[in-house]
């Protein structure tokens, strides 16, 4: 039941959990640069309980734990990376909503890229093609202009029956 | 009984459908008229008897008749007329006959004023129509039937899901159908060409105006969605790089990138080919969303594994038309002949990179929406890929594309001049740096790509204003004239510039809403007050409220500036008693095009309630953007050489203009 709702329309996806808040005035860390890295992590993992949400939009209980843990991290001194990481022994790759650039994800990262040179390389090769056919059989040949002639000199006194 | 009459309505439009598929292509194979005109009466036939299921549906839900299931599971007695009525398509089953129902719509449509279209290439268009139509029917009435009737009806609904109680949910799901299926007619224009053996400029022009019907609604469908997700989720963001928004955007990049190349083929002959793949990726794409909303498959792979009836049927529909489609384009396309040559430098070749450009920002969504389904699949290990990603692959692509924008509508057909494009958009590029000083002189904080971002952004409207400017020679020629030019200019230039502006509005509010958007949370106490983005905020207290079906808890915010006092905003939480369920409404205040936005948490021991305030700087430019490009294509749609069904009279009406 609630599955089927939940796939009405784009929006409706967005309501897996309950409704309550996303980062609460309780989590924000003292040290504002911290917690300005503490938000900037959080839209980079993912609520694994929801449907493609940040830790940093959802509400679901499991996402208010990862807040907390990250800011935990953060407290005790960890680099932003350290902090991924940490949540990726955890939890694994699952996690992070940018997967690593790796064997699995060769082609989601490379199709982007080999799509816009492969594409632009064939217009161009396409292009200098028909460029070379274009050049090749530009000028007309001999029968072609005498069919010319006689077409316009048809065409400059009408009525009169081609000389052809 | 009403229920029973629906029920049979469907299956009569199947019949229909049935009839509509096989006749009318026996006729086109035959030569014979009347076999072919089966077709017309056979899709208005059907279109009378979707129409009339639907109806049926909706006074169903109206008359609150709990004995259908359907009714039962989404509605309430005390629900309000108007969430009556759009909790038809507010769940499964009635967006399906929506679906249906629209794509009825659409082969009546063409029925109806198809009357110049030659008479077997109107059947066959009309046949593949039923095609689609006939397996949807079929899905419905197999695996879900909206008007099964529960054997001891209850006496109260279960009410529709408090969330979709919105007047969103009234306009959204239509626009988005009409946009998804409206690509349907370009589908079947494809197919019947490539069954045809035959397509030349005029199947160009014939196509066009459906296709920008079509995606004119898909536009703003999509901008609808984003905005409701914006005021009605409570956190202020309006694209979330969900898979069900990626699959309503791969649709619109693909029908964006074909609008361009239809252009191409009716103006040039070329790229036929190419455009009669994009017409069959379109409506694919159309397919591949309703396949992933539909099935269950995004929730998890194993859901759909579990309860796969629907899925695996959609997932038959879809494998059989687009395999279908895409094996005959393979054996007929290279029958097609390739017509007019051009530059690399012209008008035709910036239209070609706009297709590359954007048919690669639509790959990109594809393989990021799908890669985490096909890689769980195959190899069990499950990853996510969200907004980062492709905030990383699919943002620089429309760098080079808004560039080429303004460049596009100035190079001259067959061979362009870009040096003498560049130097008429000088004008232009002289507007965005000085937007480009400006937004550096006033930024605090934020990206520093955002002021380039800004620069592009009225590089891309300025480049519209300027390409009408030269167009009617203002400036050069005195004002009366220019008057008289603007007035006689095609409606489609027009089209062009508001579309392509569009554009350029939708960035300036991104960047300006995700760079400079101020937030603030924290508890808030009755008395307490707190400044924001030179606004006062002051929280006077909550009081109780009773709704029709639900009751809620009202905050009362005070806004002042300056000592001031401008606004009283009032979000609030509602609890919705037949589910249960509670919902945040967010209050918005609109001060221009920005907004301050106030969405309430929990509420404390101590009297206090959790707040999130946000002042989001130039956010509504992000909906006015679509809105302007959905108003261009009103304009070129109403230009009279693209007029459904008037083609003909056009063709006189544009050789009595004035030469430009």
């Amino acid at each position: 039941m609630r599955r089927s709702l939940i796939l009405l329309s784009f929006v409706v996806a967005l309501f897996a959990a309950p409704l309550a808040h996303a980062v609460q005035p309780d989590e924000i860390m003292s040290d504002p640069a911290k917690e300005a890295r503490a938000r900037d992590l959080s839209r980079e993992l993912r609520c694994m309980v929801c449907q493609n949400q940040s830790i940093d939009d959802s509400e679901a209980p499991l996402a208010r734990d990862l807040r907390l843990l990250v800011r935990e991290r953060l407290a005790a001194g960890d680099s932003d990376s350290q902090v991924i990481d940490f949540l990726v022994a955890r939890y694994g790759q699952f996690v992070l909503l940018k997967p690593r650039f790796e064997r699995e994800t060769l082609l989601l990262w490379l199709l982007t890229p080999l799509l816009l040179i492969g594409g632009g390389l064939a217009l161009w090769l396409q292009a200098r093609r028909r460029a070379r056919r274009n050049s090749e059989g530009a000028g007309l040949s001999a029968e072609e202009e005498a069919r010319i002639a006689a077409l316009m000199s048809s065409d400059a006194s009408p009525g009169r029956p081609s000389p052809r | 009984m009403i229920a029973e009459s629906g029920h049979y309505a469907l299956v009569l439009a199947l019949g229909l459908a049935l009839i509509q598929s096989v006749i009318p292509m026996v006729g086109a194979r035959l030569r014979d008229p009347a076999l072919m005109n089966v077709a017309r009466s056979a899709a208005l036939a059907q279109l009378v008897f979707a129409l009339t299921s639907f109806a049926l549906l909706v006074t169903l839900h109206v008359t609150s008749d709990f004995s259908v299931a359907n009714v039962f599971e989404n509605s309430h007695s005390m629900k309000p007329l108007i969430y009556k009525i759009t909790g038809v398509w507010g769940n499964h089953e009635g967006s399906m006959l929506l679906w249906v129902s629209i794509l009825a719509l659409f082969g009546g449509l063409v029925a109806a004023f198809g009357n110049n279209l030659p008479l077997s290439l109107r059947a066959r268009v009309l046949a593949v129509q039923a095609w689609i139509a006939s397996a949807f029917y079929l899905f419905i009435l197999i695996t879900s039937n909206p008007f099964a009737r529960l054997a001891n009806p209850p006496l109260e609904g279960r009410d529709l899901n408090p969330v979709l109680q919105d007047i969103g949910l009234a306009v959204h799901p239509p626009m988005l159908y009409l946009g998804y299926v409206g690509f349907s007619i370009s589908f079947s224009f494809a197919v019947a060409a490539l069954l045809e053996g035959r397509i030349d400029a005029a199947w160009a022009r014939w196509v066009r105006p459906w296709t920008l019907m079509a995606w004119i609604f898909l536009t703003l469908g999509i901008a609808m969605g984003s905005y409701w997700a914006y005021y009605e989720l409570g956190w202020g963001g309006w694209w979330f790089w969900d898979p069900v928004e990626n699959a309503s955007l791969m649709p619109w990049l693909a029908g964006t990138a074909l609008l361009h190349s239809a252009l191409v083929m009716e103006k040039r002959n070329a790229l036929k080919v190419w455009t009669i793949l994009l017409s069959i990726l379109t409506f694919s794409l159309s397919l591949l969303g309703t396949f992933l909303v539909r099935s269950g498959v995004l929730t998890s792979v194993h859901a759909f594994a579990t309860d796969p009836s629907r899925g695996i049927f959609i997932l038959v529909i879809l494998c059989a038309f687009i395999g279908g489609s895409l094996t005959l384009f393979a054996g007929r396309a290279s029958a097609l002949k390739q017509g007019g040559l051009f530059a690399p430098i012209s008008r035709e070749g910036a239209l070609v990179l706009n297709n590359l450009l954007l048919t690669t920002a639509c790959a990109t969504v594809f393989v990021g929406t799908l890669y985490p389904l096909a890689l769980e699949v195959l190899t069990g290990e499950k990853i996510s890929v969200g907004a980062p990603f492709f905030n990383l692959t699919f943002g620089p692509l429309f760098l080079p594309l808004l560039i080429a924008v303004p460049f596009g509508p100035m190079l001259a057909w067959k061979r362009g001049d870009l040096l003498g494009a560049a130097q008429r958009l000088l004008a232009a590029g002289i507007a965005a740096l000085v937007a480009l000083a400006i937004a550096w002189a006033w930024a605090r904080g934020g990206s520093a790509l955002a002021p380039l971002a800004i620069a592009l952004a009225i590089f891309v409207i300025s480049g519209a204003v300027v390409d009408l400017v030269e167009r009617i020679g203002l400036a050069r020629v005195p004002f009366a004239k220019a008057l008289h030019r603007a007035r006689g200019l095609p409606r489609s230039v027009w089209g062009t510039a508001f579309a392509h502006a569009g554009l350029g509005v939708a960035l300036i509010g991104i960047v300006c809403e995700t760079t400079w958007n101020s937030e603030y949370i924290g508890t808030m106490h009755p008395g307490d007050a707190r400044p924001i983005a030179g606004y006062q905020l002051t929280f006077d207290g909550m009081q109780q409220r009773q709704g029709p079906n639900f009751s809620e808890v009202v905050s009362t915010f005070k806004v002042s500036a300056d000592g001031k006092p401008l606004a009283v905003m009032t979000p609030s939480k509602r609890t919705f008693t037949a589910r249960g369920m509670s919902t945040t409404e967010a209050a918005l205040m609109t001060r221009g095009v920005s907004q301050l936005y106030i969405s309430l948490g929990d509420a404390t021991n101590d009297g206090g309630i959790a707040v999130r305030v946000y002042h989001k700087p130039l956010v509504l430019l992000i909906w006015f953007g679509p809105m302007l490009m959905a108003f261009g294509g009103l304009l070129s749609l109403s230009d009279r050489r693209l007029r459904v069904g008037a083609p003909q009279p056009a063709r006189s009406a544009r050789s009595l203009q004035p030469a430009e």
